[in-house]
């Protein structure tokens, strides 16, 4: 075991955060920079269709203005798209207004759970990584999809615990565990964290990361929510890199069986 | 199957009975299923939600507190601001509770397409990103191809464009789909047959079935927001309700991948001196929002500038989604655009107004109705921030729009 925390490492960059912001849902921009700084976070999200496209620095539209990406990688995300050429579009003219070639693919058609369409995502993942992007997708928790993605070239794989706003914690619990045994690429836990131990429930599982969003944006305290949950994915992480005793449903036998082999 | 026969088969006049008469107890338990299961209620449960028995001030709080969280969830403490256009007010409908209706002696008129742009500048500089073109219906004066020629000359500028016009067959559709359009809203105005009938006095209209599948057709169009809507003041609301309900869940089905919006406009004194045959009150509004979010966490909730600022603000955190703001209801209300060309259309022909009219800077088309809520959209942006929301501009991207 190493006595430092390991960094997370995607895509040849380094990130000492494994806590990983949404950015919507919330009361104003300034609320939202707050709890950015909170998190700790090195990497947050936005969904281009709330962001200006138009290079007209539209101040309607001024969502990118409260996030200083000198101290964030941005992630544009593709909100919206139902399909893969939609995703694609808008992830060219995302890199195009932004500069950022970093994008969480999210294609999911179906407006009530917004679970993503895997057939579409894989097939957006094929075309993006070939033209540069570095590619994390969002996809439901299947081991063989994501086997597939990564050998698509993305980044990361990015399973759901639960669908996006559910605050239900992580509901796929067996197959995220396949996923992180099989994975080559870093596993970021997104959606469905409804608390801070949700989040340090998949870091001790051995996640890589978690996206967190609503839970936070919807607090009645943004910042102090975000720093609970900073604090959740660190203990949890260091937990896994410690080494958690296994758990037991019975407490040790005082007498063993096999203390007799011990004995001379 | 269309929504058409499934309306025919929906035991409306059991859930409009239990609707009336449900008790505290049915009350409490539809409520206590809906935070356990979180399951789609059952029509039974919301007709529950929606009785008088509901009303009380004990049981709407609660409607309310759950309504709050699930908005809040889903949607987050953000509102969606759009703005409605009005490209005309020809219509060949005669509807007896709408200014525009055919045999009202109105001031008319169509903009061109250069006048719609120059109306949708004016609203672009005041923030909206997101428009409603608003048209009668009148194949003449609105046909499918100046539709299409309006949504394709906005195209370019904005972010997300719908339409509130006559209903049209899917192959019209496709064109103004393609143009860049994004989203068709189209009211039933009333569930009710017979009220239908009898409020749908001649004209296209007046046919219930073509209307009513008409969100089914934009759908297979390429449409990927419907709004629908029921107007309410013609028939009792809470039977409006259970049927909007249903039709709500069959869409959410059938047409799984649309984003789905419900409004409630309330009636507004118009041309034709027509008065709500079944009024509904501020109380039993805010139990109608309650009880659509409860029943359908992530379906947006529309509030127009019908009511006042004063129902609006309160109304925000209880479950609304989207709003307009500073809204005209005629044609050229933004800019006067169009004043030169004002008649009255008398068979289908424009005639110049007999009535002496005034040459004026004031002269306008009449209104649909009239708008309660008149202050200007900076200054219901500044109020939803005192609130604690954030009124979003922008929330969708025209290259999703593309064919």
């Amino acid at each position: 075991m190493t006595d430092k925390p390991r960094k997370l490492r995607v895509a040849n960059r380094d990130f000492n955060s494994r806590l990983i912001m949404g950015t919507g849902k919330f009361a104003s921009g300034e609320i939202m920079a707050s709890a950015l700084e909170a998190s700790g976070a090195e990497m947050v999200t936005v969904a281009l269709r709330r962001a200006d496209l138009s290079g007209q620095r539209d101040k309607f539209a001024n969502i990118l203005t409260f996030i200083d990406t000198k101290k964030y990688v941005l992630l544009p995300n593709t909100s919206g798209a139902r399909n893969a050429e939609e995703a694609c579009r808008l992830a060219r003219l995302g890199r195009e207004a932004t500069a950022s070639t970093w994008l969480k693919l999210e294609i999911h058609p179906d407006p009530r759970y917004l679970l993503p369409d895997a057939v579409e995502t894989l097939k957006a993942a094929e075309i993006l990584v070939k033209e540069g992007f570095t590619v994390l997708p969002y996809i439901n928790a299947d081991p063989v999809l994501a086997k597939r993605l990564e050998d698509a070239g993305c980044a990361t794989v990015m399973p759901l615990g639960s669908p996006i706003g559910s605050a239900r914690g992580i509901e796929t619990r067996a197959s995220i565990e396949i996923i992180i045994e099989q994975a080559t690429v870093p596993v970021v836990v997104d959606a469905g964290l409804g608390a801070p131990s949700h989040a340090a429930e998949a870091m001790e599982m051995g996640a890589d990361a978690v996206l967190v969003n609503t839970a936070v944006a919807v607090a009645a305290d943004p910042a102090r929510m975000a720093e609970a949950f900073k604090a959740a994915v660190e203990a949890g992480r260091a937990a896994y890199e410690i080494g958690l005793a296994p758990k037991r449903k019975e407490a040790d036998a005082t007498s063993p069986l096999t203390g007799f082999l011990n004995e001379r | 199957m269309s929504f058409a026969s499934e309306l025919n088969s929906l035991a409306l006049a059991e859930l409009s009975h239990f609707a009336q008469n449900a008790t505290a107890a049915d009350v409490e338990a539809a409520l206590a299923r809906s935070e356990a299961s979180g399951k789609r209620i059952s029509a039974a449960d919301f007709a529950a939600l929606i009785s008088p028995a509901a009303a009380q001030p004990q049981y709407i709080e609660a409607m309310a507190q759950r309504s709050h969280d699930l908005t809040l969830r889903h949607f987050g403490r953000v509102i969606r601001f759009f703005a409605p256009l009005y490209v005309s007010n020809e219509c060949i409908n005669v509807c007896k509770y709408c200014g525009f209706s055919r045999d009202n002696p109105i001031l008319r008129v169509t903009l061109t397409a250069d006048q719609v742009a120059a109306e949708a500048r004016y609203l672009r500089d005041q923030g909206f990103r997101h428009i409603l073109l608003v048209a009668g219906e009148h194949p003449h004066f609105i046909s499918d191809d100046y539709l299409r020629d309006c949504v394709a000359r906005l195209h370019g500028d904005w972010p997300s464009i719908s339409l509130e016009i006559g209903p049209l067959e899917t192959a019209q559709y496709v064109p103004i789909v393609q143009a860049g359009a994004e989203g068709l809203v189209v009211y039933q105005e009333t569930y009710d047959r017979g009220v239908y009938d009898a409020m749908h006095v001649s004209g296209p209209k007046k046919d219930f079935g073509w209307r009513l599948e008409t969100p089914e057709r934009a759908y297979a169009a390429g449409f990927k927001r419907l709004g629908i809507g029921a107007l309410l003041g013609l028939a009792p609301w809470r039977n409006e309700a259970i049927a909007l309900a249903a039709h709500a869940g069959y869409l959410l089905k059938k047409c799984w991948m649309a984003q789905l919006t419900i409004s409630a406009p309330r009636l507004r004194p118009a041309a034709g001196e027509f008065r709500p045959l079944a009024p509904m009150s501020d109380r039993e509004l805010v139990q109608f929002v309650c009880a659509m979010r409860i029943a359908f966490p992530e379906v947006g909730l529309v509030l127009s500038t019908r009511e006042s600022a004063m129902l609006r603000d309160n109304l925000v955190p209880l479950g609304i989604t989207m709003m307009s703001a500073g809204s005209h209801t005629e044609p050229g209300g933004y800019t006067g655009q169009g004043r030169e060309t004002l008649h009255v259309t008398k068979g289908g022909r424009m005639i110049k107004p007999e009535l002496p009219v005034i040459e004026s800077e004031g002269e306008h088309a009449t209104v649909q109705f009239e708008i309660a809520d008149n202050r200007s959209p900076a200054e219901v942006a500044a109020r939803l921030e005192q609130l604690g929301y954030e009124p979003v501009w922008k929330d969708w991207e025209g290259a999703l729009n593309e064919a």
